[in-house]
């Protein structure tokens, strides 16, 4: 049975032309045994008439004609002005890359604790489409006393795949310790599991490295209410007594917060911050008379335009 | 139309006072009225003959009581009525009083491609402050629409309906009939709209999985929302735009408005649903009344009785029903994500209302969405995002899934209609069901297959072909004239795409052979795959996804047909 079907494939495939041209695959010959089920097919040349025994219309398998060469003629030119028609054509096919903008201001807080109380603030604006240039911004504060430390960076974001990008740039400190700049290269996006992640390496312009690894989540209480744990460690490679920074793990941080999304683009929220200076980090700090764990209360506002 | 337009327009007031006296909306035409007597009726006036004037301008129209900014032809949104018969000529003379460029695009008509109206595809687009006249013989009968193809304009208000009378007997008779075309309004301009989901693309979903719904036992387990998360997805997200920024519109009406068809009892009412949204699809149904489809897309198919039906933009049905009680019905356009309703009432007569239903559940999309679905089988270990699947697809952060499985599911009622949400004794439309009430036109066995990938980035807000959008790739499909292909689409994304392509029927591989459903536009479920065997006409065609963003986004291609008419082979 089976060559007698191979047989009339192959009569078909020689009859009817490209149409029956899959023959010559195993699969395809197995769609054939529906096809010549009972009779032999009476006019070769003509496409099979549509019995109850026989597959017709689309209920055929497809052949496996090759396709024909794509070309760029334009043939509407032919009917309308061939000017305005290649112009149409460009504004259609390469239409300008869209530029999208979003300035995000994630942190603006007072932290409220023991003794004088702090501020921070930790935005970034980005503008492009699949890859941007990005601003980003950070900065902590104690008030009456000023910026404890703040940067800038300017950084190119390179999309590597659906949910990472490789940032690269620059990073300037703008708080009262030495004023570094650094060379920065990070990974920034969404892990398994909905983790928001940021990952950078610093090189300053004094050869100290450093490093930050930054992750947080989203946890929908309601539409509207968001539980976000954030978590925070800060790395350096080497002693950095001016800045009084240790090597190793020199701080964490933990933020628990709970916002409000009063609006897509506006949540307030309220939270708990614990901040801990590590190791040599921590002695200095002892040294300078300064506490190595802090608690505060944060309160503030998440906003983006 | 060869009246002068004041001439007209007072006719057409005249037309409409006399269908709904008090209750009307000077700006819209007597067939989008709030009460209609139906497209019979001699009083009301239709764009018809072998010669329509359409004007495009920016007006200022009220919707469900407020006033939008829109984009109308001849004053009215939707844009009036093209009614018109099987077999005559066409010629329709387009004034654009725009500052920008505009076009028409004639959905479902078979015309020459130069006819089309796809600026840079098949004609330059008609420029700020010009006239373009469009020519073309009517060849088929049944129900179409028509839509700008520039910009934001569709979007915006420049959609209307084509009803064409066969030049025969209709095979599905009735003795009423009326258009009811829904769409989804957004008084947030269309570009803000995309611009917030670039930045945020779950911005207009508030109806996502939580931890209050998790503590109340609705939605997923645990394990499962953690199997999604892992995947970095989200079964929630069935519509990027929602009920949350967009008005659903019958005829141009919100809910409030109530537009009302009217009926007398025992007659059979032929309602010609017409999805012209940009981003919404639609669960129609009638409480207490059955439906007989009778034409898909304008082409009849053998009538089918169902409660329901899902459809997406760019598709139409038609269907019989025959209400015999002396009594008010509603029609329920429910959107697919639930986020909204748009809503009409069928009555014997005006100012009648009956009960809306309240929204149902919400659906979660399933593993099955996600082309994952062999029961007994460990799913666990299974790449999301394997290329081998998919050869020709570029694997780029445009690209956050490759379906591992893809499934035919064109025996599936639509995301959100399966017996768990809609119960066991509600039927549901399926492409399987929609059967050609005539043999089909070209009988051969498809040449060949073409692939397509339909792709996306969820969190990127990225929609492509083949992993590339239309500007990066730069070849068109290639297809021969005359030449029989098959093409299967493949759904490589968790939403929905309905699949449009220009100047053509296609027929549906359901299995039924001679008699394959035709169709010009096809929504491909996610997880799913859907084929479909055409006979290529020679020009250049549009062919991408009708879901409005995804199209602008990129999910869009030519299908290039050589030779074109006149042109040796």
């Amino acid at each position: 049975m089976k060559a007698a079907n191979l047989g009339l494939a192959a009569a078909l495939l020689v009859s009817a032309g490209p149409a029956f041209a899959q023959t010559a695959d195993p699969h395809a010959g197995h769609d054939m045994h529906g096809m010549v089920h009972g009779d032999t097919p009476s006019a070769p040349a003509a496409p099979p008439a549509p019995t109850d025994d026989e597959p017709t219309g689309t209920d055929q398998p497809p052949g496996s004609a090759e396709p024909p060469p794509a070309v760029h003629d334009n043939p509407a030119a032919r009917y309308w002005d061939p000017a305005a028609m290649a112009a149409a054509a460009e504004a259609e096919m390469h239409p300008p890359a869209p530029v999208y903008t979003k300035l995000i201001v994630d942190a603006a807080e007072l932290r409220i604790r023991e003794g004088q109380d702090g501020y921070r603030w930790e935005g970034e604006f980005w503008a492009g489409n699949v890859d941007r240039f990005v601003i980003k911004t950070r900065g902590e504060g104690t008030r009456g006393e000023g910026l404890e430390n703040g940067e800038v960076q300017a950084l190119y974001a390179k999309a590597l795949d659906p949910w990472w990008n490789l940032q690269v740039g620059v990073r300037q400190d703008i708080g009262p310790h030495p004023r570094r700049s650094w060379a920065t290269i990070g990974l920034d996006g969404r892990a398994r599991y909905q983790f928001d992640v940021q990952a950078a390496l610093f090189l300053s312009d004094k050869g100290q490295l450093a490093a930050r690894l930054e992750g947080s989540y989203d946890l929908r209480i309601t539409q509207r209410l968001v539980f976000q744990p954030r978590a925070e460690l800060e790395l350096a490679a080497q002693d950095m007594p001016a800045e009084r920074i240790g090597a190793g793990l020199s701080s964490a941080e933990l933020d628990l917060r709970l916002r409000y999304d009063v609006r897509r683009e506006l949540s307030p929220y309220i939270g708990v911050n614990w901040t801990w200076s590590a190791g040599k980090t921590a002695d200095y700090a002892r040294a300078d008379g300064r506490s190595t764990a802090e608690r505060s209360v944060i309160a503030g506002v998440r906003f983006w335009f | 139309m060869e009246l002068p337009d004041l001439t007209r327009r007072r006719i057409l007031q005249g037309a409409g006072l006399g269908a709904g006296a008090l209750l009307l909306d000077p700006w819209l035409p007597a067939w989008a009225q709030p009460v209609s007597a139906g497209l019979q009726t001699d009083s009301l006036p239709t764009l018809s003959g072998e010669d329509i004037r359409l004007r495009v301008a920016r007006d200022t129209l009220m919707v469900d009581g407020k006033p939008a900014r829109m984009i109308s032809i001849n004053g009215t949104v939707p844009a009036p009525l093209l009614r018109l018969k099987q077999g005559q000529k066409l010629r329709l003379t387009v004034e654009n009083t725009l500052d920008e460029d505009t076009s028409l695009h004639w959905h479902g008509l078979i015309v020459p491609f130069q006819m089309d109206g796809v600026p840079g595809v098949s004609f330059p687009g008609i420029k700020a402050g010009s006239t373009f006249t469009y020519e073309f013989p009517i060849e088929q009968a049944g129900t179409y629409w028509y839509h700008s193809h520039s910009g934001f304009q569709e979007w915006m208000g420049q959609y209307g309906p084509i009803v064409i009378d066969p030049a025969g007997a209709d095979p599905a008779p009735y003795d009423r009939d009326h258009v009811i075309l829904l769409s989804d309004h957004s008084f947030t301009h269309p570009a803000r709209i995309l611009r917030n989901l670039k930045v945020e693309p779950g911005y207009y979903n508030f109806q996502r999985q939580t931890l209050a719904g998790m503590l109340a036992g609705k939605d997923q387990r645990l394990p499962d929302r953690a199997a999604w998360g892992r995947m970095r997805m989200d079964p929630t997200d069935i519509s990027d735009v929602t009920g949350v920024v967009l008005n659903y519109l019958v005829n141009g009406h919100g809910p409030k408005t109530n537009w009302t068809a009217l009926f007398a009892p025992g007659e059979r009412v032929r309602l010609r649903f017409i999805n012209g949204s940009a981003m919404t699809a639609f669960n129609v149904r009638i409480p207490g009344l059955k439906m007989s489809v009778v034409a898909a897309d304008g082409q009849d198919v053998r009538p089918v009785a169902v409660d329901e039906f899902q459809f997406s933009p760019g598709e139409t049905y038609d269907v019989i029903v025959t209400p015999g009680e002396d009594r008010a019905f509603t029609i329920v356009g429910e959107t697919v994500d639930r986020s909204g309703m748009a809503l009409a009432t069928l009555a014997p007569r005006a100012g009648m209302r009956a009960p809306v239903p309240v929204r149902r559940k919400r659906p979660v999309l399933t593993m099955k969405d996600m082309g994952m679905d062999m029961p007994g089988h460990d799913m666990s270990g299974m790449s999301m995002r394997d290329g081998t699947l998919a050869p020709q697809v570029k694997l780029g952060p445009g690209v956050d899934m490759i379906n591992p499985m893809p499934m035919d599911r064109t025996g599936d009622p639509g995301i959100g209609l399966d017996a768990a949400y809609v119960g066991p004794d509600h039927k549901v439309l399926v492409y399987k069901d929609l059967i050609a009430l005539e043999p089909n036109p070209d009988l051969r066995a498809a040449e060949r297959e073409i692939e397509v990938h339909l792709t996306g980035a969820m969190d990127r807000y990225m929609w492509s072909m083949d992993g590339k959008t239309m500007s990066e790739a730069h070849d068109p499909i290639p297809m021969r004239a005359g030449e029989r292909v098959r093409v299967t689409l493949i759904n490589d994304t968790m939403m929905a795409h309905p699949i449009h392509l220009h100047g053509h029927f296609f027929e549906l591989v359901t299995g039924h052979g001679a008699h394959s459903p035709r169709k010009h536009t096809v929504n491909v479920l996610p997880g799913g795959k859907v084929s479909w065997d055409v006979t290529a006409i020679g020009g250049d065609w549009a062919f991408h996804c009708h879901m409005f963003l995804h199209m602008l986004m990129g999910m869009m291609r030519v299908v290039q047909v050589r030779p074109v008419p006149g042109e040796a082979a």
